[in-house]
């Protein structure tokens, strides 16, 4: 180590950070008269002996109150040996790019916002209604099939089948549905896609129906199947917010057949791909089954689905 | 490197060659700036990608396509495999920025940072230094009014993408910030816009880097930088 380099010692600086000299001129005469064997770095030296024979600090010499030291080059690779450790974390990241690992880390990150989505979702708070005025057009309101257009469902002799935890289960019929309040909403349906609508919809509160079958409500999920092949769980939660609708009306008319005649899942607090379409079945579970929690879902897309 | 002699006017009568080296960025500001350069690049690629699947700001029907953006530049291969990427790293890079912010908020280093109205008139002198061969405007502060600009429009739609990615993954829960924003619709746009802002950022940042050679850069990563011109 130069000794040459260490000044006179010098009581340390009080003020954490001095101004910086006017002059940019002085600058170097400044630094010169501040060489002094840092008081403070007396801690640093007895954590660690070996910087005991550590080299000048030019106390806050930048114009920012950098930390300046004049060292011999062996010393300045290890200070840089030491900082580059500190940044090791960063190499975490790297696993991202390990095809092996890929795959669960991203599963683990949709997991992770599927809980926080759920722990933001609050029952009573109601998505957004909007006045006639703000409705689409039927006409443009899209169809979005993911794969057949029309399931030939038989309008006249559908029943829904309910199974599960529920104390009436059985078929029943469309007007069985229809008996209980209707419900009509204008609200926003959202895509995965990015593209948004505001439709008008009417049908029965999930909740008046699962409450007439007599579901266990302290159930976990609401799985359903379609009869286009389609399928897809809900969480209870949802499934008991106001707004959530066994829905067999569009804009005061009964779903036609490219909207998922003559019943269809109608949530404003979830995205598209959640609201199913030509309902057959529906459970009400608490075990979710590994490959059938949603036929999106399945291929990788959030489960929640929230808004 | 140990065979490098250094020689300077004020050391005449040092033995040894010592090198000058200043504590430019503290670690924490380093970790946040690498994670945050990686969390950026992925969320602008699989953002893009996600983009494609809808690349209108308009109605769905008629759906008029805004532009092509090509797969190439894209991350993630397809809408639910960006998607996953998205909401993986959304923590990442918000995780990261919060580190940076409160950090900078503790330590009082935001005031080398942050532009403000008093940096303005210094915006033209280091831009025409830059870019029109200006004069070197004085050095007096660790950041140029260029360079404030810089680094705090990065934190400006930080935040803008932040809350605006809010909007978009939660319209419902977060329907006060949907309102602030002009609704959902129009939080898409924005949130486009601070993808953009990113975009406008980097390829003057590297330039900058690029420019400013090795030993500039291999600060942002040991945080200690060889010969501070500030330093004689």
């Amino acid at each position: 180590m130069p000794d040459d380099i260490r000044g006179e010692p010098k009581p340390a600086e009080p003020e954490e950070h001095p101004q910086p000299p006017t002059e940019p001129a002085d600058h170097g005469a400044a630094q010169a008269d501040q060489r002094v064997p840092q008081a403070a770095a007396q801690s640093d030296a007895a954590a660690q002996p070996r910087e005991a024979a550590a080299p000048a600090v030019l106390r806050h010499a930048g114009p920012a109150g950098e930390e300046v030291r004049r060292v011999a080059p062996a010393e300045r690779k290890r200070m840089n040996r030491r900082e580059l450790l500190k940044l090791v974390p960063v190499v975490a990241l790297g696993t991202f790019a390990v095809p092996k690992l890929r795959g669960p880390l991203l599963n683990d990150g949709l997991h992770l916002s599927d809980w926080a989505s759920g722990k933001l979702f609050g029952r009573a708070r109601l998505a957004q209604t909007f006045p006639n005025r703000d409705v689409v057009a039927f006409e443009r309101f899209p169809y979005n099939f993911y794969d057949v257009a029309d399931p030939g469902v038989d309008l006249d002799r559908w029943t829904l089948t309910v199974e599960g935890l529920v104390q009436h289960p059985g078929e029943y019929k469309l007007s069985q549905i229809q008996a209980l309040p209707k419900v009509t909403q204008n609200t926003r349906h959202v895509c995965v896609e990015g593209w948004d609508v505001i439709g008008s919809f009417g049908g029965t509160r999930a909740s008046d129906f699962l409450r007439a079958i007599g579901a266990d409500t302290s159930a976990r999920f609401l799985e359903a199947e379609c009869a286009d092949g389609y399928y897809e769980s809900i969480d209870m939660e949802t499934m008991l917010h106001p707004q959530t609708l066994f829905c067999y009306e569009m804009y005061g008319k009964p779903l036609d057949r490219g909207h998922g005649a003559p019943l269809r899942l109608q949530m404003p607090t979830k995205i598209g791909y959640k609201q199913a379409k030509y309902l057959d079945t529906i459970r009400v579970t608490n075990v979710l089954r590994a490959d059938k929690r949603g036929y999106w879902e399945d291929q990788g897309y959030s489960w929640y689905g929230g808004l | 490197m140990a065979t490098t002699v250094n020689v300077r006017k004020q050391s005449v009568a040092e033995v040894a060659a010592p090198l000058t080296l200043a504590y430019e960025h503290p670690w924490v500001v380093r970790f946040a700036h690498w994670v945050n350069a990686v969390a950026v690049l992925v969320l602008v690629g699989t953002g893009l990608q996600i983009f494609r699947a809808f690349p209108s700001f308009g109605p769905k029907i008629p759906q008029k396509n805004l532009l092509d953006v090509p797969r190439l530049i894209t991350l993630g291969g397809w809408l639910g495999g960006a998607l996953q990427w998205h909401f993986t790293f959304m923590w990442i890079f918000v995780g990261s920025g919060l580190l940076y912010v409160i950090y900078q908020l503790a330590t009082g280093h935001w005031r080398q940072v942050l532009f403000t109205a008093r940096d303005i008139k210094g915006v033209w002198p280091m831009a025409r230094y830059y870019f029109f061969f200006g004069p070197k405007p004085p050095v007096d502060a660790a950041y140029n009014p260029l360079q404030k600009l810089a680094y705090t429009s990065t934190v400006f739609f930080g935040v803008l993408s932040t809350l605006t990615g809010l909007v978009l993954y939660k319209p419902d829960q977060f329907w006060w910030l949907a309102w602030l924003m002009g609704g959902f619709h129009y939080a898409r746009i924005w949130h486009f816009l601070s993808m953009c802002g990113f975009l406008a950022f980097i390829p003057g940042h590297l330039i900058m880097v690029l420019l400013h050679g090795w030993n500039n850069f291999y600060s942002m990563v040991t945080g200690w930088k060889r010969d501070p011109e500030y330093v004689e």
